[in-house]
């Protein structure tokens, strides 16, 4: 099978292993821009694997990934973090701020470390943080703000950079409905706006009810339920 | 509260000291070798007053010549000469003593068991490696006598002290009561309480209070070695049902378990250390092993004091600690720390050293319990210090790249660890340089303006009367290296043959070695002048009247019968005007050309040869004692001191040196395990850092900064504290103040040092928290 | 809960007596309610017009208990069929969709598919509500959410059952 036409990230054949433990057993992948296309799956099916694959932060054993284009498996490590400096974002289920950074900081992070000033960041991270409402949130520290606001100042660094593609790994496993819910509404709505593609993994019906199609990850294998049915 | 439940609380913590597996038992282990380290240099400080009153009395009982009694002693069966043939090789001074007994019942020195023969020698073990080694071949030279036996340890105030016995005869009719005299025992019949010089127990002191201070501190950290860890252990305790109290004893009973492993470490480091004392040299004293040995009350001391502080360390550790069962609260936000109750210590520390400054030598003693109390709160205060100052910095530090701005918002969340970490190794360094800024001056102060005149000579040799100087001036300009000799003979001159009241010096040389000691408008053998208007000269002008007749070496009593040789002002005594010698002052009385001398009066004078090397030469001092051994064995031969490459500070620089790099490298240890502690804790944080796209560089660099910016502001309180304390104490013993830039520069050296090794220790256990394992959320 | 289907997916194992089919469907689906004999009649009689099973033989003694069923390939294909068809997401479906497991794991067909079909369907419903939800006002919201919860529940035992697949395998074959 070769990626469908258009897609702006596609992975097939998709095999790695954590020693004796096959995480993915060529698993299959893709999505579009503007897309948002839910990973399910029961737990230690391969999900976080397949994202961490597809985000190019673990390289698979075999199988190849490509990003609008260029080959992913074949990139350095270097070229492959500053790809997910510049074009991917990043939301995960907790501990991601940095502790000691104020959420204006975190949130203007990625950016710095594509090498923005320090004030032009932090003014393009304050944009952010009023689209996802917690703007007052500023000179707070992580350890000072609840969860729900926590994981919105997560959600608007990983949309700063002006990602391409977001990645968010159980981005409200950690919080009660309402506030998981907000956060999808936000998270969805943003990225809509920018075209970018979510990448979402998650167990809960409720969160993939926010995609656009889901696919189910089980024992290592993917299954696309929009070609089956 | 029963006794019953504090034990079992006690033990509980003393079992999860050693519990835990690998990382429990690495930290134990690493608690116990700081404590361990800690104590040994404890029993070692306590031992060395110890050894320092077993030298005192091993060099009281040997004790010969006293300068006193000269000459009133009769030679008897039980009387022994003894002759003060010491020399100096290089930079090591060597005791040497040549023994002519004059009947069975001689006394024998301290450790040697038979006198030696004429041309036999017994020697100390130090002196015998030497003169084996290829580096002791002249020394061999000067020492030709046949090696019979060696100094036992009685006879020795250190394991490297070189030191020999060699026989002799015909020693009586040089006896004088100075380098030669009769006794018929050994040791001080009187043994004075010989007082301290009140700078050298300055320094004493000094050294006690900037090698323990640290160690204290230190030992406070090593015991809250993994401390997070701890706390969440302690809050699984709470968990299950233990409360706050017994939680907080379970906790001192694991700082109990690290400190108690801690002393048997610490006896071990102790003996082994002992070992290696007595195989080490500092300031030229060295000692026997056996010497160090603590007093049973000050190890005792020990023993109980570290536990116990071990424990009170750890209660108050966690006094702003709430143990909660599901987490460690640490009580509010602690308020901002205030700076007046800090700046209290040092001012305080100052305050009790002011008084004392510009005292001096000539004083008296320093008082003791003012300088130890100054120098601890003058130390202490660093340790009061240090967290303000890097709360307050680190609080106005401001702009730079991501590296600096993760590394600076990490120290402004939590600056008090990494103070406490960093306040060993600010102490240990104020201490050090204080130190070596107070030896360096004082040690300068010894050597200093002896006021010869190095240009013109820089040996001295005495050789005794019998010998004739022009023969002796020979073979020193055949010696290697010897560039010029100025010979003189000298005598006194008085007005009686006994007890004269008036006296005055009489100098012979040529005319060209007269010149170097006075003006003369003109000068030919035969000629006899007077020097008019020397200093410290009043008697000459009443002596020198034309015709009078003088007594050369005349008698004193109760001294011995001298030469008394009688000696006539000639007519023709012309004026001679002083100038400044070779010696650094104005040699005055009457200067004689050999032709004007009588041979008579030969008897009665000694030589003098000044001679001028050539200082680039190897070991022309060497030849030149060589040669002067050959001349005469009682020819004194003197090198003057600004030629001397003092060695003494260097050797001391050196040990504080090694000494402060070992407490440096032990709190470097410390920092590393607190930094992988605090990496280990945030595994999934910088896992996600690494997903989104941070270089590994940005996040090496931040744990660079977050080590390095205390270190930097601990170095540097601790240079200003240590340059201050310094100055200080350079001022209390009376010397100049000199900064001593080059110990500054080493220890501040050695401090960066130690924050680039625990960066590059850190950075593989780094490495590898940042691969992506750490985002698995299952 | 379709009768006919269960009982056309129980003869997929081999050809049984009328009677035989009532005990085996009653052992594993009819827990509190137990299938009538003419409820088993009339459901084999439609069957047998619409040629999805045949008479396989009749024993001595006649009586319609005596009648031995067998079914058709086209009866294998309806089994199939329906077994592939998401029910439509609504309240209380667990009697069939766990009926539709057991036949699948008896039939070895894969129980993992059927919950996964079904759980795209409930997914479907869900993300139409979702969107909903978010266009509306308070009150869309608050039905909205009911309707999910109950949708939710459904797909939480969904997953549950997913998962003890393995046991309920054992389960049925041992019956």
């Amino acid at each position: 099978m070769t990626a469908p036409a258009g897609s702006l990230l596609a992975a097939e054949r998709l095999r790695k292993a954590y020693g004796p433990t096959l995480a993915l057993d060529g698993a299959e992948f893709s999505i579009h821009p503007g897309e948002v296309v839910a990973v399910m799956g029961p737990s230690g099916s391969g999900k976080s694997t397949l994202l961490h694959c597809l985000a190019g932060i673990v390289t698979p054993d075999s199988g190849t990934i490509t990003y609008d284009g260029r080959e992913l498996s074949a990139m350095s490590d270097a070229r492959r973090s500053a790809l997910r400096r510049s074009e991917f974002g990043f939301v995960f289920q907790f501990g991601q701020l940095v502790p000691e950074l104020t959420c204006v900081e975190n949130v203007a992070l990625p950016l710095r470390l594509n090498g923005t000033p320090r004030k032009e960041a932090e003014r393009a991270a304050l944009t952010w943080m009023e689209r996802l409402e917690v703007d007052d949130l500023r000179r707070k520290r992580p350890g000072e703000v609840s969860g729900g606001q926590g994981q919105r100042v997560a959600v608007a660094r990983s949309l700063v950079t002006g990602p391409r593609v977001l990645f968010a790994d159980e981005p409200t496993g950690a919080l009660d409905s309402l506030n998981g819910e907000r956060v999808m509404e936000l998270l969805t709505d943003a990225a809509r706006s920018t075209n970018a593609a979510v990448v979402l993994v998650t167990h809960e019906a409720r969160v993939a009810a926010y995609s656009d199609r889901e696919i189910v990850v089980r024992d290592g294998r993917s299954r696309d339920m929009e070609r089956v049915v | 509260m029963s006794v019953r439940r504090w034990a079992a609380d006690l033990a509980m913590g003393v079992r999860f000291a050693f519990a835990g597996g690998r990382e429990g038992w690495t930290r134990a282990v690493l608690t116990a070798v700081g404590v361990g380290l800690g104590v040994a240099l404890l029993l070692l400080t306590t031992a060395i007053p110890n050894a320092l009153a077993v030298r005192h009395e091993r060099e009281a009982a040997r004790t010969d010549i006293t300068f006193v009694d000269s000459g009133q002693l009769p030679s008897g069966s039980n009387t022994l000469v003894v002759a003060n043939v010491g020399t100096d090789f290089r930079d090591d001074t060597v005791r040497g003593r040549a023994l002519e007994p004059e009947g069975p019942r001689a006394p024998l020195p301290p450790g040697v068991e038979k006198f030696p023969a004429v041309g036999e020698m017994v020697v100390s073990p130090a002196l015998k490696r030497l003169l084996e080694s290829d580096s002791g071949e002249l020394l061999r030279k000067r020492l030709p006598d046949r090696i019979v036996g060696t100094i036992g340890e009685s006879g020795l105030v250190g394991s490297a002290e070189l030191a020999f016995y060699r026989g002799a005869e015909g020693l009586a009719p040089h006896i004088d009561g100075g380098r030669v005299t009769r006794i018929d025992h050994f040791g001080e019949t009187d043994p004075s309480s010989e007082r301290m010089d009140p700078v050298l127990l300055l320094l004493v002191l000094v050294v006690f209070v900037a090698l323990l201070t640290p160690v204290a501190v230190f030992i406070a950290a090593a015991v809250r070695f993994g401390g997070e860890r701890r706390d969440r252990r302690l809050a699984a305790l709470r968990l299950v049902g233990s409360d706050s109290r017994m939680t907080r004893r379970i906790a001192a009973g694991e700082a109990l378990a690290g400190a108690l492993l801690g002393l048997v470490f610490g006896a071990v480091f102790f003996l082994a250390g002992r070992q290696l004392a007595g195989t080490a040299e500092v300031f030229h004293v060295s000692v026997f092993p056996s010497y160090l040995d603590p007093s049973p009350v000050l190890a005792l001391l020990v023993a109980v004091t570290v536990p116990a502080a071990a424990v009170l360390v750890t209660l108050f550790a966690l006094r702003g600690v709430v143990i909660e069962p599901l987490g460690v609260v640490r009580t509010a936000r602690p308020a901002r720390r205030r700076l007046w109750w800090r700046l209290l210590l040092p001012l305080g520390g100052l305050a009790m050293l002011y008084p004392m400054v510009g005292q001096g030598r000539a004083n008296g003693d320093f008082n003791q319990y003012l300088v130890v109390g100054g120098v601890i709160l003058l130390l202490v205060g660093v340790t009061a210090l240090l967290p303000w100052v890097v709360e307050t910095v680190v609080s106005r530090l401001g702009a730079g790249g991501v590296s600096w701005q993760l590394a600076v918002r990490r120290l402004q969340v939590g600056s008090g660890t990494a103070a406490r970490m960093v306040n060993g190794i600010a102490v240990a360094v104020a201490g050090a340089i204080a130190l070596q800024m107070l030896f360096a001056g004082v040690d300068g102060d010894y050597t200093e303006d002896t006021g010869y005149d190095v240009m013109r000579a820089q040996m001295q040799v005495s050789v005794p009367s019998e010998v004739p100087v022009a023969v002796a001036a020979g073979k020193f300009r055949r010696t290697e290296g010897v560039e010029g000799v100025h010979v003189y003979s000298e005598g006194y001159l008085g007005d009686r043959r006994r007890d004269p009241e008036k006296s005055t010096p009489l100098t012979v040389g040529d005319c060209a070695a007269l010149r170097e000691i006075a003006r003369l408008a003109s000068c030919r053998d035969g000629d006899v002048f007077a020097v008019r208007g020397a200093e410290y000269d009043t008697d000459l002008g009443s002596l020198s009247k034309p015709g009078r007749t003088l007594y050369l070496d005349p008698t004193y009593a109760p001294g011995p019968k001298s030469r008394e040789i009688p000696w006539t002002v000639p007519r023709d005594l012309k004026d001679a005007r002083p100038r400044i010698g070779m010696t650094g002052g104005e040699q005055g009385g009457f200067l004689v050309t050999p032709k004007a001398l009588a041979a008579s009066a030969v008897p009665g004078l000694s030589g003098e040869l000044y001679l001028r090397i050539d200082r680039s030469a190897p070991d022309v001092q060497e030849n030149v004692r060589n040669t002067a051994a050959a001349v005469d064995p009682l020819a004194y031969p003197m090198t003057w001191a600004a030629t001397e490459k003092s060695g003494r500070f260097t050797a001391i620089r050196t040990g504080l040196f090694a000494g402060a790099a070992c407490v440096l490298a032990l709190i470097g240890a410390s920092l590393l395990v607190a930094q992988l502690e605090q990496l280990r804790e945030r595994r999934k944080l910088l896992s996600s850092l690494v997903a989104f796209g941070t270089r590994r560089r940005t996040l090496g660099l931040s744990v660079l900064w977050q080590t390095a910016v205390p270190i930097a502001l601990g170095l540097l309180l601790a240079s200003v504290v240590g340059l201050t304390l310094g100055a200080v104490l350079l001022k209390m013993a009376d010397t100049a103040v000199r900064v001593d830039w080059a110990s500054v520069l080493s220890m501040t050296g050695i401090g960066a040092a130690v924050v680039l090794v625990v960066t590059l220790l850190s950075l593989p256990p780094l490495l590898r928290l940042m691969r992506p394992d750490g985002l698995r959320t299952e | 809960m379709s009768i006919g289907h269960t009982l056309l997916g129980l003869l997929e194992s081999g050809p049984r007596h009328g009677y035989d089919l009532k005990r085996a469907f009653d052992e594993k689906f009819g827990h509190d309610r137990p299938l009538h004999y003419g409820q088993v009649y009339s459901t084999m009689s439609r069957l047998l017009k619409n040629g999805l099973v045949v008479v396989d033989g009749i024993e001595a003694g006649g009586g319609p208990e005596r009648k031995r069923y067998a079914i058709t390939d086209a009866g294998i294909t309806d089994v199939a069929q329906w077994l592939a068809t998401p029910e439509k997401p609504e309240p209380y479906l667990q009697s069939t969709l766990y009926t539709k497991v057991v036949l699948a794991l008896l039939t070895h067909r894969d129980a993992a598919d059927i919950l996964d079909t079904q759980r795209s369907e409930h997914l479907r419903s869900m993300r139409i509500l979702t969107d909903r939800k978010r266009k509306g006002d308070l009150a869309d919201q608050l039905i909205c959410d009911h309707a999910l919860f109950h949708l939710e529940a459904d797909l939480r035992w969904l997953e549950l059952t997913a998962a003890r697949l393995d046991k309920l395998r054992e389960a049925v074959a041992a019956q």
